[in-house]
């Protein structure tokens, strides 16, 4: 019996994406059992303790919340870069230097009220986000500097200012020698939403995946970045501003990274130090390509990896398991996502005798 | 003063490239067949922990530079199964592999932080380690940076004049043609994968086994990443690569230099210079990405045949 391969003429239906998004989630925590055992852990117990931790009560579900309104904000930013088929793989670091941007107006203007403060912190941090971002979209813009491998080599130094300000001119005197700034007057602290941990962040994804959603569905520019992506030829030949959407999607995905970085330095930790790094930059490459790039599917996606994240925080207390666990097991699903897309352009059928 | 200070400097320089120089000749190799590898940063931890490791437990680092270059083979030829056979993404494939092999690396490697292991230690090659200049810089090195020298010439000589090196640059130039002349893409792509990924391997290697006899958590440090922009700075062409990657070296050796003597610059600006020289070195050359011959073919998958 010969098979062939086809493109496929309908597209897979909803549940065909859904099997290979479990298949790949299974895999990955299969994958993480077995390397669990091969270093003479008990894979079972780890397994339910990673999943047990994260959803086994209100205040983990809360917990997964929080940690997922950094990664939504960051994927969503990536995700309009990827739909261009440009490739901003800097979110780290233009979540570092959103947090500096945060930080350096809570700390120079701490006597404003909250009201005024907070909007200033969230709007230095998109700045400092975008310019950050905007730095690889000049460099290709005017080069054509590969925008991939610059936006990596800014995490690089993204992270390096933001050590370099706390290990030096922004260390709080009174912190012992530690690398931290002082911690922020309440004003800079971004408040919970009533009755829950839940901070405003929360807020702020909604309206940020309402406003993407709209821009990308029912205007010009959402439409003219679809056809830039899907067609870059189609897009020359209509005169489409190739570069100016370019940047356009390489600085607004910087701007949302920035936010991310203005909201788990306002809210999480209330000072900036190199501990807020904890690699949402990387995680949200991740989730946006899981998701389809949609922001309801990033939502979803988000919640999911946040979730691995609040497990692995627990399976590193009881187990001593390293965090690079949790590397491991979202390159597995995106590696098995990736592979399981074949069957979602293609189909495989029996040879016609 | 005399300027013979100089010296040990670029000595240094020539080893610190030489781990970048192993990645970039094997980036260049999967480039030439047409796949796009961001998996470099990845594969060279993994590299560097299978070389240590193997090394450690057998207390041959020739066994562990073996294992190094099945590793990194081993883990191209994933990038490589994923983008030909399931015909993924290049760009998003290679950054899931550089995100699950630092992972893989860093969780497996956490217990060897700090062990000893056997490496390979600096042997000045006899009767050319007396030349003046040269001596001291090329040939007070260690075995693998006497085994990197012979890379450009090999490399080149494989790709151009070889049946073999003809097909490979055809899988990267234009699938189509190549197919229509009867070869399988596929398998010469796969191909590249192995070797471009043995070098890889062996470059990650040299890091955990010559340029430091121990194993850290995420010692590539973004040299996979810098081997990735080097290609292009090299214009696909193993030799250009070896000066890249001591322009590096060099700037490594320099900042390590600065640290040791007690600068009061601050390391965190010391250490972004790597990093910056990146950039500035691809916004340099990407000028000419055009005419230095680029392979047509790169980051694209061809449809499957019916």
């Amino acid at each position: 019996m010969a098979l062939v391969v086809r493109k496929r003429r309908e597209p897979l239906p909803w549940w065909g994406s859904c099997l290979i998004f479990l298949a790949a989630v299974a895999l990955a925590l299969g994958g993480g059992g077995a390397m669990l055992a091969l270093q003479g852990k008990p894979a079972l117990a780890g397994l339910s303790v990673l999943i047990g931790s994260a959803v086994g009560s209100l205040w983990a579900v809360e917990d997964c919340v929080l940690k997922a309104i950094p990664l939504f904000l960051c994927a969503v930013g990536v995700g309009l870069s990827f739909r261009m088929a440009v490739w901003n793989i800097g979110a780290e670091g233009q979540f570092a230097l959103g947090a500096v941007g945060a930080t350096w107006v809570a700390l120079s203007l701490d006597h404003l009220p909250a009201a005024v403060l907070l909007p200033f912190m969230g709007l230095a941090a998109a700045v400092a986000g975008g310019l950050w971002a905007g730095v690889a979209a000049f460099l290709r813009a005017l080069l054509g500097a590969n925008e991939t491998i610059v936006t990596l080599m800014l995490n690089y130094v993204g992270i390096l200012v933001l050590e370099f300000l706390v290990f030096g001119p922004w260390k709080d005197p009174a912190s012992f020698g530690f690398p931290m700034t002082a911690e922020f007057v309440p004003a800079a602290i971004l408040p919970a939403l009533p009755g829950t941990r839940i901070h405003w962040g929360l807020v702020l994804c909604g309206v940020v995946g309402v406003a993407v959603t709209l821009a990308m569905r029912s205007s010009r520019l959402g439409f003219e970045i679809t056809v830039c992506g899907q067609n870059p030829a189609a897009a020359r030949y209509a005169r489409m501003p190739y570069g100016a959407l370019m940047a356009v999607v390489l600085v607004a995905g910087g701007a949302l990274a920035g936010l991310a970085g203005f909201v788990e330095v306002s809210a999480a930790l209330g000072r900036l130090q190199p501990s807020i790094m904890t690699g949402y930059g990387y995680t949200a490459i991740v989730v946006a390509w899981l998701s389809g790039l949609r922001p309801l599917g990033v939502a979803g996606v988000a919640l999911v990896l946040a979730a691995l994240r609040v497990g692995l925080e627990s399976l590193q207390l009881d187990f001593q398991v390293p965090a690079a666990f949790g590397g491991m097991m979202e390159g597995t699903m995106l590696l098995v996502v990736l592979a399981g897309s074949f069957f979602s352009r293609y189909q495989i059928l029996r040879r016609p005798a | 003063m005399s300027w013979e200070w100089f010296l040990p400097i670029v000595a240094a320089a020539v080893q610190a490239g030489t781990p970048i120089f192993y990645a970039t000749v094997g980036e260049i190799l999967m480039e030439r067949a047409g796949i796009l590898n961001l998996g470099v940063e990845g594969a060279m931890l993994l590299g560097a922990l299978a070389g240590f490791w193997t090394s450690m437990v057998t207390g041959n680092p020739w066994v562990g530079l073996a294992a190094a270059a099945a590793v990194g083979s081993l883990a191209c030829l994933l990038h490589g199964v994923v983008t030909t056979v399931a015909l993924a993404n290049q760009v998003v494939s290679g950054l899931a592999l550089t995100i699950l092999a630092t992972g893989l690396a860093n969780f497996l490697g956490t217990p060897l932080i700090g062990l000893p292991a056997p490496g390979f230690d600096q042997r000045p090659l006899p009767g050319l380690s007396a030349l003046p200049i040269l001596g001291p810089v090329l040939f007070h090195q260690d075995v693998l940076v006497y085994a990197s020298y012979l890379l450009p010439v090999l490399v080149s000589v494989g790709l151009r004049r070889t049946r073999f090196g003809l097909r490979l640059r055809a899988a990267g130039e234009s699938p189509t043609a190549c197919r229509a002349a009867g070869l399988s893409v596929l398998r010469l792509r796969l191909l590249a994968c192995l070797f471009g990924g043995a070098l890889i391997g062996i470059g990650g290697a040299y890091l955990s086994l010559a340029f430091t006899h121990l194993w850290t958590n995420g010692m590539t440090a973004g040299r996979g990443w810098i081997a990735v922009a080097l290609v292009i700075f090299a214009f696909w062409r193993p030799g250009r690569a070896m000066v890249g990657a001591y322009l590096f070296g060099g700037v490594m050796a320099f900042q390590l230099r600065l640290q040791a003597a007690g600068t009061t610059v601050p390391s965190s600006l010391l250490l972004m210079l790597p990093y910056l020289l990146t950039v500035a070195v691809l916004a340099a050359s990407s000028r000419f990405r055009g005419v230095a011959g680029a392979p047509a073919a790169l980051g694209t998958n061809p449809e499957p045949s019916e």
